[in-house]
């Protein structure tokens, strides 16, 4: 009676050919990203050391310590968070927990969607017509910022979409039914449920600001500068465009430079990334629903 | 002339629909204060959707409209300008028990705190009293800041009675609120509403018959977004002229 008819055994067959398709796939993944992590840390590792953090360049940027990059990139990318946070989460909540599913509300999805789909050289552009040239801000770390906002907004706003929308729609009904307004429900509900995927999607968001070099470099990145940025009106020099320079542009870099170069760049990804896998287990671990 | 009870509720001409499908078609009936209400009726037919239009959940569901009159002591609840505290005098307690992400003694205060109240004293004092009436108190006293979500469902649903109670509600909608409760913890929260009676109006939408029966003094039956019976609870289940269908489902041959 349980003997295994020819279907069972063929269900089964195709079973094991999918667990091993797929198994090869996730792979042929994990190959390239070990092995370019792999060859990063064996050519770079050799120039890393604290001072290569904290001291200048040397003898036209072939040789010393990469700080202004380092400092400059923190420059921008705190100042285009502080832009692109409140609004994007603003706008997030706006769309999650007010609008109404309306053409209007399509729209602005629809926005949303489609710039996030428009390359980093057109939002560069951009930012040379809007930030540079019309508002006057000239080449600085206020427009190179504010091109890198406008650019990581659409990822912003739909990664807090995300965390808000994963919170049962069963607490806020219970609030309302209680006479809490919308406000008190997204204040003491539906915020502290999904405050660590929000940060989760902005550590995500920093990660990718972090390497963007064309948007920086029309707007407000420099080659070189010899002092550091000391207000948001200065042009600061940046990891992503000082790695592309010394690459390119300089002749008799030693090999090692601009892999060490390229290794701080990804380590700051990977530290930013770290911390946000932690925060979502955190967040999984306090969901009890 | 003897004196009539006083309707607490009177819904005159209710419809709902959700974008271009009705679900509930002219639905008449009274529910009379300090009385226990039961709706009857198989799934789909509108019970749920009956109890969102109470409360103008409505507004805050997008596609559902509603026309007719939902009158509370004789007002219509549209006429409230503010929706909040109309909610507030109406508790509610779901099918499944939601206990908000926070601790027992949170869960219960939120409304309160919502409102302003600060003193700790009084909010410990209608902790405790809340929790009292809905039949917890002894079993969650010891632990009041640990998680809500920690207890089982039985003691969840209970706890979001006491939470319905903290706004000292007048009205108290409960929807299927034994779905996920076992049958003792079932009888303990019917004794609840047999007391509560005494001080509010309970609306009580249930899927179990005999529930209805054991409870409600007057009892309506749904089908299909329609209110086919309403009448005293006796006269649903023995009454001469009863429509078919009522006496259909009473006596489990559908539904
Ligand atoms: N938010 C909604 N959007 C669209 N349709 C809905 C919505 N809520 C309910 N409905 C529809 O309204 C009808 C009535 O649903 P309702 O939940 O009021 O029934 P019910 O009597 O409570 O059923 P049950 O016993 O299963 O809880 C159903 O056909 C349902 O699909
Ligand atoms: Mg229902």
């Amino acid at each position: 009676m349980f003997e295994r008819t020819v279907k069972d055994q063929r269900n089964q067959r195709t079973e094991r050919l999918f667990r091993i398709l797929f198994l090869l796939m996730s792979g042929v993944l994990i190959v390239p990203v070990f092995a370019v992590l792999g060859f990063l840390f064996y050519k770079g590792a050799p120039a890393l050391s604290w001072a290569f953090l904290t001291t200048w360049p040397e003898d036209g940027m072939t040789a010393g310590g990469i700080l202004p990059a380092l400092f400059g990139t923190l420059w921008l990318v705190g100042v285009a968070l502080l832009v692109s946070v409140p609004i994007g989460v603003a706008a997030a909540i706006y769309l999650s927990e007010y609008a109404k599913d309306n053409w209007m509300t399509r729209v602005i999805n629809l926005a949303i969607i489609n710039l996030a789909g428009v390359p980093s050289i057109v939002h560069a552009l951009f930012g040379v017509g809007a930030f540079v040239l019309f508002f006057e801000f000239g080449t600085s770390i206020l427009a190179a910022s504010l091109t890198l906002a406008v650019m990581t907004l659409p990822v912003v706003i739909v990664s807090t979409r995300e965390a808000l929308q994963a919170v049962p729609q069963a607490f806020r009904e219970a609030s309302w039914s209680l006479g809490n307004t919308r406000w008190q429900t997204i204040r003491h509900v539906v915020l502290p449920n999904s405050g660590s995927g929000i940060l989760t999607g902005i550590i995500l968001e920093v990660s990718r600001t972090v390497g963007e070099t064309v948007p920086v470099m029309f707007t407000g990145a420099a080659f070189f500068l010899p002092y550091l940025p000391t207000s948001v009106f200065d042009q600061t020099m940046a990891m992503s465009l000082h790695l592309f320079v010394v690459t390119t542009q300089v002749p008799g870099v030693p090999e090692q430079l601009p892999f060490g170069v390229a290794l701080v760049l990804i380590l700051m990804v990977l530290v930013l990334n770290s911390a946000s896998i932690l925060f979502r287990s955190r967040l999984r671990r306090r969901k009890k629903w | 002339m003897v004196a009539l009870p006083a309707n607490k509720l009177e819904i005159r001409g209710l419809d709902v629909s959700y974008g271009q499908k009705r679900v509930l078609r002219d639905v008449d009936l009274d529910v009379p204060a300090n009385q226990i209400f039961g709706i009857i009726g198989p799934a789909n037919s509108g019970k749920t959707s009956f109890l969102r239009a109470l409360n103008r959940m409505d507004e805050m569901t997008s596609g559902m409209q509603v026309s007719g009159q939902v009158l509370l002591d004789g007002a219509d609840v549209r006429s409230w300008r503010n929706v909040y505290a109309l909610r507030a005098r109406i508790g509610v307690v779901f099918p499944l028990p939601v206990g908000l992400p926070m601790t027992i003694r949170q869960n219960v205060t939120f409304a309160p705190r919502m409102r302003g109240q600060k003193n700790k004293a009084r909010l410990d004092e209608l902790v405790e009293r809340c929790l009292r009436r809905a039949a917890l108190w002894e079993e969650v006293k010891d632990r009041l800041d640990s998680l809500g979500s920690m207890l089982s469902g039985g003691q969840q649903q209970r706890l979001t009675i006491a939470r319905a109670l903290s706004q000292e509600p007048d009205i108290l909608l409960l929807d299927e609120f034994s779905i996920a409760v076992d049958p003792v913890t079932t009888m303990r929260i019917e004794d609840v509403l047999k007391e509560l009676k005494q001080e509010m109006t309970i609306v009580l939408v249930t899927n179990l018959v005999q529930q209805a029966r054991r409870l409600a003094d007057r009892t309506a039956f749904f089908l299909n977004g329609e209110c086919v019976e309403v009448g005293k609870t006796e006269s649903l289940f023995h009454g001469d002229h009863r429509d078919p269908r009522t006496v259909d489902y009473v006596e489990g041959r559908f539904g």
